[in-house]
Parts: C-alpha cells; sequence; structure tokens
C-alpha cells in the first residue's frame, strides 16, 4: 500500500499503535524515547525506532523542539504515520533532517490503511511512501 | 497541488539574502509543501516559542541562522523561557541548563526578536487586529489570535515561527484561509447555572471539555453569556489548545467571526452536535485533579498559566482581602514583566508579596524547576497547569477556581465550592 509522504524517510520497526494523540512535549521523553504523559494510554511505552501509529497530533507548539531533540538522541520513532497531517511535528522534522542528516519519516494514511496499521507487528515505509506490515 | 513562489521568494530560497535567510525558507517552503499551499502570504508579525530550552538541537538551529546574521523582517515578541531575569534566584535545577537557556535567549533577542518573555503577547498593547495574518507559536497565544482577535495565523510550532519572522511568509494555508475558519462541531451548554456561567472557574474546564471531544476540528460553543472578560476566553482557549489540538473556536454572540451561529458555521450544519451538562462538566472539572485530596496536604497554589491578566490580579487582590498566605502553602503567581510592571504601578505588587505571594515572570512553574521542594500536591486555577504539571514536575495536582486557590491558600488546607456545579 502507499502512504502520503509529508517528510520523506525510510523506516523499518515494531509497530506501536497510540490509542490517543499524543502530544511529544509534556507528553514523551527526548531523553528516554518514552511516553510520559500520565493520562495517556501508552505511558511509560518506549516509541525510539518505532513506527507509530496515531490518529493525529495534538496541543503544544513545542512538540516540533522535542521530536526534534529526540531525532538528535536517537531516541525518535523512526516513522510517525497518522489519519491527519501535523505541522508541529512536521516542522520537528524537518529541522532534524537540516541539522542532523537524519529525520523521522512522516506520513499520512487512508481509512484502510490505518486500519490495518493497527493490527500490524511491524512495518516499513521507503522514502517514496511504499508501506508494508508483516 | 504546486506551490508558486514570487521572484522575492524564489530569491531567498536561493541564498540571494544570505544562507540564514535561505534555511528559514527552506523550512517555511516545506511546511507549504506539506500543508499543501499553492503560494506564499506576507506576515505582520511573529511570536516566537523556540526561545524556550528543549535540549542542543534548539541552540543548533538558532545558531545556525545568527551564523548567517539573520534578522526578523517583521515585529516578533518571545514566548517564555526557562529563566525569570527578574527573579533569578528562583532557578532550582544545574547550573548548565540555565547557562543553555540564557545561550538561547540571547541568540533570539539577538535576531530582533523583542524581549517579552511571555506566553500571552495579546496582553501586551499592540496586539495584532482583526484580519491581520501574523504566524505566532505557542498553542494558548495561537487559538487567541484567531479566536478572541480575530486575526490569522496557522498552528504553528518552534523552528517554523522564527522562519516565517525572518522571511516575513507564511503558507498561505491553513487558519489563514477563510475555507478553513468555520466551525465543524457544535457543543450546546444545557442546564448549567447562571452563577456557574457568571463565574471565571466555568471557561478553563469547560474548554478542556470541548478541546477533548473536539480534537482538531472547530469547535463551536452556544450558550455562554455575550459579556464574556477576556480573560475567560484566554482560559477557555488555553485549556482546549492542552487537551485537543483545538487552534481557533468560535463563540456565539461573542468571538468576532461568530455573530451568529449561521455565521460561526458558515451557513453548513455542524458535523456533530454535543450538549454539555451539568454532569460532564463535573467529569471534566475532576479529570484535572490528579491528587487525593483527601489523603494529602495542600503544599503550593499556583495561578497564572497562561501568564495572568491585569483583571485577574485585580480579583486576587480582593479575594486575598488584606490577609496573608498560610506558612505551609507556597503560593506562585506567573505573569509577563510588562504586566507586573503595570501591577505595580497600581499598587498592587507589593501588597501581593507583603502576603506572601512568590511573583514568577518571564517564564511558567510547570516547565521549570521554580517551585522547589512542595510539601504535598499543588493547587491550580488552570486547566493547562493541571493538565502539564504531574507529567513535567512528578508532583500531584489538583484544580479550583480562583476564589478557591485563595481561600485554600489563606486557610492552609482544601477549601472548594463545589456547589456551584450543581444542575440548575
Amino acid at each position: 500500500m502507499t502512504a502520503t509522504i509529508v517528510v520523506a524517510g525510510a523506516a523499518h520497526g515494531p509497530v506501536i499503535v497510540l490509542d490517543e494523540p499524543l502530544s511529544f512535549w509534556g507528553g514523551f521523553s527526548a531523553e528516554s524515547g518514552v511516553v510520559t504523559d500520565e493520562h495517556h494510554p501508552q505511558a511509560g511505552t518506549s516509541l525510539a525506532g518505532a513506527i507509530v501509529v496515531m490518529i493525529g497530533g495534538r496541543g503544544s507548539s513545542s512538540a516540533s523542539s522535542v521530536l526534534a531533540e529526540a531525532v538528535r538522541l536517537g531516541t525518535a520513532p523512526a516513522a510517525i504515520l497518522m489519519r491527519r497531517s501535523d505541522e508541529i511535528l512536521a516542522t520537528g522534522a524537518l529541522v532534524a533532517r537540516e541539522l542532523y542528516d537524519r529525520t523521522v519519516a512522516i506520513a499520512l494514511l487512508d481509512e484502510s490503511s490505518y486500519r490495518e496499521a493497527m493490527s500490524a507487528d511491524r512495518a516499513t515505509l521507503t522514502a517514496d511512501g511504499d508501506l508494508t506490515f508483516d | 497541488m504546486t506551490l508558486l513562489l514570487s521572484e522575492n521568494d524564489q530569491a531567498m530560497l536561493a541564498g540571494e539574502a544570505g544562507a540564514a535567510t535561505a534555511l528559514a525558507m527552506r523550512i517555511v517552503t516545506g511546511l507549504a509543501e506539506t500543508m499543501g499551499a499553492n503560494a506564499l502570504l506576507s506576515i505582520e508579525g511573529a511570536h516566537i516559542d523556540s526561545c524556550l530550552f528543549h535540549g542542543q538541537s534548539g541552540i543548533d538551529f538558532a545558531r545556525r541562522l545568527t551564523d548567517g546574521d539573520a534578522q526578523v523582517a517583521v515585529p516578533t515578541t518571545l514566548n517564555v523561557s526557562s529563566l525569570d531575569l527578574l527573579h533569578p534566584d528562583l532557578f532550582k535545577g544545574p547550573a548548565d541548563e540555565a547557562a543553555q537557556s540564557r545561550e538561547l535567549m540571547s541568540l533570539y533577542e539577538s535576531m530582533g526578536c523583542r524581549p517579552t518573555w511571555t506566553c500571552a503577547p495579546y496582553q501586551l498593547e499592540d496586539r495584532p487586529s482583526f484580519g491581520q495574518h501574523v504566524a505566532w507559536a505557542e498553542s494558548n497565544a495561537i487559538v487567541f489570535a484567531n479566536s478572541v482577535l480575530g486575526a490569522r495565523t496557522h498552528r504553528y510550532g518552534d523552528f517554523i515561527d522564527i522562519s516565517a519572522a525572518i522571511t516575513g511568509r507564511a503558507p498561505a494555508a491553513g487558519l489563514h484561509l477563510d475555507e478553513n475558519r468555520h466551525g465543524e462541531v457544535l457543543f450546546r451548554l444545557v442546564g448549567v447555572s447562571d452563577a456557574l456561567l457568571d463565574h471565571d472557574v466555568l471557561a478553563p474546564v469547560l474548554g478542556y471539555l470541548v478541546g477533548s471531544a473536539a480534537g482538531d476540528r472547530i469547535p463551536v460553543i452556544d450558550g455562554l453569556p455575550p459579556d464574556v472578560p477576556e480573560h475567560r476566553l484566554k482560559a477557555l482557549g488555553s485549556a482546549a489548545a492542552s487537551s485537543g489540538a483545538v487552534g481557533l473556536f468560535h463563540a456565539v454572540g461573542i468571538t468576532p467571526e461568530a455573530p451568529t451561529l449561521d455565521a460561526a458555521f458558515a451557513e453548513r450544519p455542524p458535523t456533530t452536535t454535543i450538549d454539555v451538562r451539568p454532569a460532564d462538566l463535573r467529569a471534566a472539572r475532576d479529570q484535572l485533579t490528579t491528587a487525593t485530596v483527601e489523603d494529602q496536604r495542600l503544599g503550593a497554589v499556583s495561578l497564572g498559566t497562561p501568564h495572568y491578566s491585569i483583571a485577574e490580579f485585580e480579583r486576587v487582590v480582593e479575594l486575598l482581602a488584606g490577609r496573608s498566605i498560610n506558612d505551609g502553602v507556597k503560593f506562585f503567581i506567573n505573569t509577563g514583566r510588562d504586566l507586573w510592571h503595570e501591577v505595580g504601578l497600581r499598587g498592587w505588587g507589593a501588597t501581593l508579596e507583603a502576603a506572601g505571594v512568590q511573583i514568577v515572570t518571564d517564564t511558567c512553574t510547570y516547565i521549570t524547576p521554580v517551585m522547589g521542594d512542595i510539601n504535598g500536591y499543588a493547587l491550580t486555577d488552570s486547566a493547562k497547569w493541571a493538565h502539564y504539571a504531574p507529567g513535567n514536575l512528578g508532583i500531584d495536582a489538583a484544580f479550583g477556581s480562583v476564589d478557591d486557590c485563595v481561600e485554600s491558600a489563606v486557610a492552609g488546607k482544601l477549601v472548594r465550592r463545589n456547589s456551584l456545579w450543581d444542575d440548575r
């Protein structure tokens, strides 16, 4: 299947489905790569190197900084797959690529791919947007 | 859709205005492409959140800009940082982090940004006017600019804020455009008592509920009294932007793009209609308390998230009525340095400090270690603070009205007036 690329990057890794949107600022630690929002269903889960699937972004403007910092520290997800675009996360990914020549891939899924992603164990995303689950 | 750039945009992208401007333009055009914009538009102001320190990457980006001698092209204000420069001794964090925070602040000042250090730039004198395009970051400021002022900014985050300020350009997309500003979800207040409708405490709780349910859709709220003061709209918006990705709300008969229900929805039907009853509000209110208030002691009170306004300071002075804060409770109010100056001119500053209030400027108690050790949980009148503080600071929070906060701080234990929340 094909995902709509927002910020291109090749990624493969375990799929982690977030049951609610996550604010990377105030909800995720760039030092550890772990979800820290106590209100969030996936609190305590590490997102480092994962293909994160969530419906959309949420809240804070500082999420761009936290995502870029996570890329710098190597704790960022490998990719974030969403139903709805989030400009704040996209900006963080764009800036990380400018500064460090690597980034977190961001792509959008249609409804059927999103549903499939929710039950996948692992995923591979190419820079062109080809997406496979296994 | 293809992004068409003006000659001047192309020149900036090609590096004719220097490497820093070219970098800023790559970020602006990169985001414009992800948003599906077909052009950029000119902005008349910017508000920068990137000056708040989150790690070395923030300094790396700012240095890349200052190394290329970047200067902002439009009037630009700065959001809170991690340090209170007027009360530097309050900072309890590591010295190297303070130094990095200070360096980041200086880098942004050197680009020509005004050192306003406030999350509520709309409480400064020269704020955007109706219909003006700006590039604002800081979620509470964004939602206020769009909803209350009728200015136009998309939900910008760190890096794009300063990139837009340097280039003077932003994607012609998102909340800049008429077609993306109409309401989508209708919230109708049903059976809420006049006493609650007329109280400051409704706004943050209603905002928290609205943000959770609306997500990133534009909410329209019907049923608020027409004379809602600005500080309540601030509390409503900041709460909605914490529990959801709300960048614009309409309040029928109150906010400038919603003189009527039909106008708020641009004559379209709502996609969803949600009735908000007292029981729903009580549930939202209770989500904001993580402390077990029966078993824990009250250790601190924090007000002013977003930064307190003159009207809010006046209310606290009134509620204190000459009394002092209990010795066992730390009491903080966050505000901007310009507002604090104004509070001083009115003679309230000395009164508050004599009563035991610790003022925090330039930053906020939930983003940086300024509160010190808290023996117990912290009470707040801010839904945003209650939402973020437990995760950021590792403490328990409780939510109450400003009246509850002052009474509790004076008594040294929790005093909450719950009858306000009863069914009408």
